[in-house]
């Protein structure tokens, strides 16, 4: 039943698919609907009954983006070359001019009785009328059956089944009227003016042959060079198509100065932040933690419960009410240091205080979840060892570097490169408490001072100056992809969660 | 491994805990005061408002300028219905895994570890490109629809959650099912008879934990959601603090009051449930 209606909706997709030529996407859908009929129809496939409807958007919006990522990474895909080829050349063959010496009408516009559609008499200056409507145009003479002489001067001036329109009428209708085009031979009949109609020409033709773009008006043949049409002189003509570009946006990462300078910058400190919101979260956990932990410290339950409050508000809400205490102007923060100090700290503006702001904005929404681990980690350790040492005489401060310290990184190591994996892409504390900036003087790219390398791509993506450069911001995207599949692998080290599963299995 | 203290080391101890707490609660209060304060801006907020007012709160549900309880419902709305659907697939999944012997059974568990070490938000380009095609002849799944963006974080979600409920499961004993098998169920009935009422806590832990990190999500919302009617909260509230953001802080404030009490309440009544859950996945976002 329910399969049937599914059938149904994909049947109608697919037609509405070949209508529009999407003939990839067609066969696409085509091959999982039988997909899933076979499943649910067939005995044998029960697991991939249970499986299917999970695995169906795990790989739609999981692993075919990926797969088209890497190929966008690859293309010049963007601003300027959203089109396929083919898409440009009939954009750019579409275009008309008007030739100096170009034949032009007077013209009558009729509209069909009853109906919406428009038509029109046009009379050159020599030579019978033509009659123009949707896919013809006919010359027509008196005595020509449908069309009469109504004055009898010998011209034609009124079709049967059509009703003349007057210049209001007209003007009402004017920019349907004069989006008409109609083909006549080599040449195509627009309208010019309220006056006048005109035989336009193409502008330009595609020679698949030898792949170029000829000017019909000039002569000048131009070439596809980098996604555009290009002349020998090098004029190129708008719109630009997506072409295969090769490695050419990894390499302008790292070669082309006004990228590569900025690019590394911002690699540096997604390293710098993820490294330094580990430790400085960890180190305040940790120490919190511990002394938690000590049974002879009372009102513990009521501490831990007041210490996780930051970590129970969604992170997008306490970024932004950061922001506004970090105002130099006005926030509290600089309200407090002047009045305490008189000093005004430019949080957000000066490229090294906005890092030390994000820095301190990520300690407060991270140390609750460094505390919770590490509150666990320590009641598994065990007590006998403490014993142990005690008795060889260890100090306090030993037993905890000595023992604690190396027991609780065992335990937590898998977490806190987690952590550090989490912080490497923690968009939202960049992107809502700094936007990146300030940005980098004199970089070609939307990168600022504190972006790191996910709210670049987004950047580059979503909302560059010189438009989306969607083929650059994959590039960035499949080496932070890298990036976090070798921090994953050190982590499997250390879990040994290989291991873990094949016991599972 | 503690030593009975001195009272100077307790006094000290206290001390300092007492700092890290009010590090920790006073921006929350500071944020609760400046919603109160009858001056809506950064100017001038004193920790204990003069004159305090819920007129920012009145603002915020009646003043169409920003459609905040729109914003809210959106929210809503698209992480309880991401957090539902999650729970089902992973679920069937998770069950599959756990109760069947197949082909590729265990090939499948690791793809899913491996897939869910990629994040999905860095194919951001690509999901937006892909919605934006899709939306060319199914509209209804497109761009700046809750329901393109509700499909785009199912695909993310399962990994992760599959291997939670899985593990769970797991713990199930089998017998259970096996004596309904040989009274004639077929496996979904034993499935959804007898696995799945017992499962219970687990899958209240997978939807409370979906629905607070779909509530969280910033970045994929953002890019695929295009008008401010369909905004979520979390794309919406950006909106207040950014341009002349000064002159309205105290509607701000109160946004984020209200917008932050439902995942602060869930999160205290559930804190055992939920931190035993949040620190196997790792962070929350």
């Amino acid at each position: 039943m329910a399969l049937g209606l599914l059938d149904a909706l994909g049947i109608w997709t697919f037609c509405s698919l070949l209508l529009r030529g999407e003939y990839w996407m067609a066969v696409g859908l085509a091959v999982a609907l039988a997909l899933i009929n076979w499943i649910y129809l067939s005995k044998r496939t029960y697991p991939l009954k249970y499986l299917f409807p999970g695995l169906f958007f795990l790989v739609l919006f999981v692993l075919y983006p990926i797969g088209y990522n890497i190929y966008i990474a690859f293309t010049n895909y963007g601003t300027g070359h959203i089109l396929s080829k083919e898409q440009a050349i009939a954009q750019i063959e579409s275009r008309l001019y008007l030739p100096p010496d170009a034949e032009t009408f007077d013209y009558v516009v009729f509209q069909e009785e009853g109906g919406t559609g428009f038509a029109f008499l046009l009379y050159p200056k020599e030579g019978p009328a033509l009659f123009a409507r949707e896919g013809e145009v006919v010359p027509v003479a008196p005595g020509v059956p449908g069309f009469l002489d109504q004055d009898g001067d010998g011209v034609v001036d009124g079709a049967e089944g059509y009703r003349r329109l007057g210049l209001p009428e007209v003007v009402q209708n004017l920019s349907t009227l004069q989006a008409m085009e109609f083909p006549y031979g080599e040449k195509i009949l627009r309208m010019t003016s309220l006056q006048e109609f005109a035989a336009f020409e193409r502008r330009y033709r595609y020679d698949p042959e030898k792949d170029v773009m000829v000017d019909l008006l000039s002569g000048t043949g131009y070439r596809p060079v980098e996604g555009f049409f290009t002349s020998p002189e090098g004029e190129a003509l708008l719109p630009g198509f997506t072409i295969f570009v090769g490695g050419r946006n990894f390499f302008a990462l790292v070669t082309n100065p006004q990228i590569s300078g900025p690019f590394f910058r911002v690699f540096a400190w997604t390293f710098a932040y993820a490294f330094f919101s580990v430790i400085l979260t960890f180190a305040l956990g940790l120490f919190l933690a511990y002394h938690l932990n000590n049974p002879y410290l009372r009102f513990r339950k009521t501490y831990r419960m007041l210490l996780i409050v930051p970590y129970a508000i969604p992170a997008f809400i306490s970024v932004l009410m950061w922001r506004g205490f970090f105002n130099p102007e006005v926030g509290v923060f600089n309200q407090i240091l002047y009045s305490l100090f008189g000093i005004k700290i430019p949080w957000l503006q000066d490229p090294f205080w906005a890092k030390v702001a994000l820095l301190l904005n990520n300690l407060w929404l991270g140390f609750p979840y460094m505390m919770i681990i590490s509150l666990g980690a320590l009641q598994s350790i065990p007590e006998e060892l403490h014993e142990a040492a005690q008795i060889d005489g260890a100090s306090t401060w030993q037993r905890f570097w000595r023992i604690t310290f190396p027991l609780l990184l065992v335990s937590l190591a898998p977490l806190l490169i987690g952590s550090f994996a989490f912080n490497f892409n923690n968009f939202t504390n960049i992107y809502l408490l700094t936007e990146g900036r300030p940005p980098i003087p004199g970089a070609q790219t939307p990168a600022g001072s504190t972006d790191i390398l996910i709210s670049y791509t987004y950047r580059l993506a979503f909302e560059g100056q010189r438009g989306n450069q969607y083929g650059l911001a994959s590039a960035v995207s499949i080496l932070i992809f890298f990036i976090i599949g070798t921090i994953s692998w050190i982590n499997f080290r250390f879990t040994r969660a290989l291991e873990e599963v094949s016991e599972n299995v | 491994m503690y030593r009975r203290p001195t009272l100077v080391g307790t006094i000290v101890r206290h001390l300092i805990i007492w700092i890290t707490i009010v590090f920790a609660l006073f921006p929350v209060v500071w944020i609760l005061s400046a919603s109160f304060n009858p001056t809506n801006t950064l100017v001038g907020q004193r920790l204990v408002p003069r004159n305090p007012t819920v007129g920012h709160y009145q603002e915020l549900f009646t003043n169409p300028q920003h459609p905040f309880p729109i914003w809210i419902l959106n929210s809503i709305k698209v992480s309880g219905l991401t957090a539902l659907f999650v729970v089902c697939l992973t679920a069937l999944g998770a069950y599959a895994f756990s109760r069947f012997r197949f082909r590729g059974r265990r090939g499948g568990l690791m793809a899913l570890l491996l897939v869910q070490m990629f994040p999905q938000m860095l194919a951001m380009v690509a999901i937006y490109l892909l919605l934006l095609r899709l939306g060319g002849f199914l509209p209804a799944i497109g761009l700046n629809t809750h329901t393109g963006l509700i499909m785009v974080y199912l695909g993310g979600a399962l990994g992760f959650n599959t291997w939670l409920m899985k593990g769970y499961f797991d713990t199930i004993p089998r017998s259970l099912e096996e004596s309904a098998l040989i009274d004639g169920a077929t496996h979904f009935q034993a499935f959804t008879r007898i696995i799945l009422p017992l499962a219970r806590p687990i899958l209240a832990v997978v939807f409370i934990l979906q629905f607070i990190a779909t509530y969280s999500e910033y970045l994929l919302a953002s890019v695929l959601l295009t008008g401010a009617q369909r905004y979520t909260l979390a794309v919406g509230l950006r909106l207040f603090i950014t341009g002349q953001y000064t002159t309205r802080w105290g509607v701000f404030a109160a946004a984020s009051i209200v917008g932050a009490l439902p995942i602060v309440l869930i999160f205290y009544l559930l804190q055992n449930q939920l931190i035993s859950g949040l620190t196997r996945g790792a962070v929350k976002g």
